[in-house]
């Protein structure tokens, strides 16, 4: 018999395990593997990933999900390109400009989610079209940006015990502490558990389950901007299909990081796990040579099967007295 | 005869009225008037011609360019109206013309290709009805796994590279027969016989039935489970047909490219035409209707010299304006 905390956490404690695993056997394999750089590399070339993920794990967390994350990151790395690189505008405005646009594109999907009574999947689906489709419309070709405020960001390295972060690493890891202070000690981040679990009954205790919703939604919109400029600082270049695909990554990374898909169990902390589970394999796969990219995928796709299949079992555990599962 | 002719005049007004109302009020209405203004703003539309033994036109291009959508849409509704979904479809059609291709490039005879390409859809097919009926896995989540992993298989299949072949009989899966494209002689096929198979006989109201609640079915003694596995293997099927289309027409197999994003036009095209997201209730001529919609809106961006790119932004204009006029609590607060 499992004691039933030790069972609520098995996901993340086979998440965390599987890190270490990674860890060891690209140690163990590969010259190099275990200079600490590697590890903040890991940081500085998902960090587009984890920001979105950051915002996912909020959507998931209620019982939603927003598949339009990818093409609001990639309409507001063309949105930055076309309006410094093609119209001269100064760089800072700008990027506050598309967090904006971004963040707005969220809140309306939230209002539309909520008020309309419209599925979240359906919903974030037409955001998807839209955002991408408005990014080919600015450019179909990718624009690189000449700018020295931008190449400044882009190549400030931060010094960490003598190794380097990105700006883009940075911001990423602040939003997790961020995310998992918001989560556990404010009332929204309550809230967001709440709708999760049951909104009906979220409801009933008067918490507030519009601003709830909507809020989520917005966040995931923020943060996918936000990718989108971390995007914008590694390449410094707007393109039109950057972030194809990254709301399936940013979906699995979350799974795997133990958060349910029906809402209402998780945390942030995991989603970072998950991300350092992608990066990992990735970086192995690199580091073999001879492994082909679309390894990553059956990979991932398999880890997704298993830890769905993990979390139906604790679902199974947990089922009260007559529950059907 | 007396009768009609004995009702007073305001009567036979308001029985109008009513009429037009229902007209108004039936669902498939607002998609057939989209279908129509759409079809009447491409230029040359009426324009249908006998060119080199074959039919030639737009509308000849709008079905055989539609004829993988169609095909898709048609196996989709029927997840849908189990209350499923298949984010898989894309990821099928890659394996489906990568299996078929890789067959046919390296001398194994063409009808074995195609069977073999076909019953490995069927196969991921049942695996997606397997983890959601058996294993009670979400529908978006079991079928997300065969998505993200199955791009990679078909890559696997083909080691990565677009595997080109030289084969009349498989050219002739896009080519012509009878003057038709063959292509839309198999859709048309399968609608019809997908059509008389749940509306002749009681099978697409057990669908419903499930769709609607698989428990309560389940328990009046409906095969709830073998119901939904053989939806999502139908749809998987539909999918592999689908992807032999896509294959022969280019004669390749391009595992990173064939049906993408397809499973959303494919949603997309099933809501359109009415069929709910929750499930309960399916309508195969809305899903025609909806795939039509969408070819159409893509066909007539291209003919109108309106840069392609476009088609994202005004596709995601007309499924928001549709999604509107459907919207639950929009209709509550009209009626």
């Amino acid at each position: 018999m499992i004691p039933v905390n030790l069972l609520r956490r098995l996901p993340i404690i086979v998440t965390a395990s599987l890190v270490v695993l990674l860890y060891l056997a690209g140690n163990s394999r590969y010259y190099g593997f275990n200079d600490p750089q590697v590890l903040l590399n890991l940081f500085i070339d998902n960090a587009f990933l984890l920001l979105v993920a950051v915002g996912m794990t909020f959507v998931i967390l209620t019982g939603g999900i927003d598949l339009s994350v990818g093409a609001v990151a990639g309409f507001t790395t063309m949105f930055c390109a076309w309006l410094i690189a093609l119209h001269g505008w100064p760089a800072p405005p700008v990027m506050l400009l598309a967090l904006v646009v971004g963040t707005t594109g969220g809140f309306l999907m939230g209002c539309a989610i909520h008020y309309l009574g419209l599925q979240p999947f359906i919903v974030t689906l037409a955001g998807l079209f839209l955002f991408r489709g408005l990014a080919f419309v600015l450019s179909t070709d990718s624009v690189s940006i000449q700018n020295d405020f931008l190449t400044n960001i882009a190549q400030t390295r931060i010094p960490i015990l003598g190794y380097r972060l990105s700006v883009g690493a940075v911001l990423a890891l602040a939003a997790v502490a961020v995310a998992a202070v918001v989560l556990r000690y404010t009332r929204f981040g309550r809230n967001v558990y709440a709708v999760g679990g049951n909104e009906q009954s979220a409801l009933l205790m008067g918490l507030p389950v519009a601003r709830t919703k909507i809020g989520v939604y917005t966040l995931s919109g923020f943060t996918a901007s936000l990718a989108g400029l971390a995007y914008l600082f590694y390449t410094q270049s707007g393109d039109a299909v950057i972030g194809i695909g990254l709301e399936l990554d940013a979906i699995a990374v979350v799974v795997i990081g133990g958060t349910l898909l029906t809402g209402g169990t998780g945390n942030v902390l995991g989603t970072l796990l998950g991300v350092l589970v992608l990066g990992l394999v990735k970086t192995i796969i690199s580091f073999e040579g001879t492994l082909s990219s679309w390894w990553t995928k059956i990979f991932v796709g398999s880890l997704l099967l298993a830890f769905i299949l993990l979390q139906r079992f604790i679902r199974f555990r947990f089922r009260a007295p007559g529950e059907v599962v | 005869m007396t009768k009609m002719l004995e009702r007073k005049p305001a009567t036979v007004l308001k029985e109008a009225v009513a009429n037009r109302r229902a007209l108004i009020r039936h669902r498939l209405f607002w998609p057939v008037v989209a279908l129509v203004v759409l079809l009447a703003t491409t230029p040359g539309i009426y324009r249908i011609g006998i060119r080199g033994g074959h039919l030639y036109g737009s509308i000849i291009d709008i079905l055989l360019y539609g004829s993988p959508l169609l095909l898709v849409a048609l196996g989709m509704t029927l997840v849908i109206a189990t209350g499923g979904i298949d984010l898989s479809v894309g990821a099928v059609i890659a394996i489906a013309g990568a299996v078929a291709c890789t067959q046919i490039a390296s001398g194994i005879p063409f009808v074995v290709a195609v069977t073999t390409a076909l019953v490995i859809a069927i196969v991921l097919g049942l695996w997606n009805g397997t983890l959601v009926a058996l294993l009670g896995i979400q529908p978006i989540v079991a079928t997300l796994i065969l998505m993200v992993a199955g791009r990679g298989i078909a890559q696997l299949i083909t080691s990565g590279q677009i595997v080109t072949i030289n084969s009349e009989a498989y050219k002739f899966i896009s080519g012509f027969w009878l003057g038709l494209p063959f292509s839309i002689i198999v859709v048309a096929i399968v609608i019809a016989a997908t059509a008389s198979v749940t509306r002749g006989t009681a099978l697409g109201l057990l669908i419903e039935s499930v769709g609607g609640n698989a428990e309560a079915s389940r328990l009046v003694g409906i095969r709830a489970r073998q119901l939904k596995i053989m939806a999502y293997a139908f749809c998987g099927l539909c999918a592999g047909i689908a992807g032999l289309m896509i294959s022969s027409n280019i004669s390749a197999a391009d595992s990173n490219n064939a049906g993408l994003w397809i499973e959303l036009d494919a949603i997309l095209a099933v809501v359109i035409g009415g069929t709910s997201l929750l499930g309960g209730r399916f309508s195969l001529a809305g899903t025609v209707i909806g795939a039509l919609i969408i070819q159409t809106l893509t066909t007539t961006i291209y003919t109108l010299g309106v840069p392609p790119q476009t088609t994202l932004v005004v596709k995601a204009l007309v499924v928001i304006a549709v999604f509107l006029l459907q919207a639950p609590r929009w209709r509550e607060a009209r009626s």
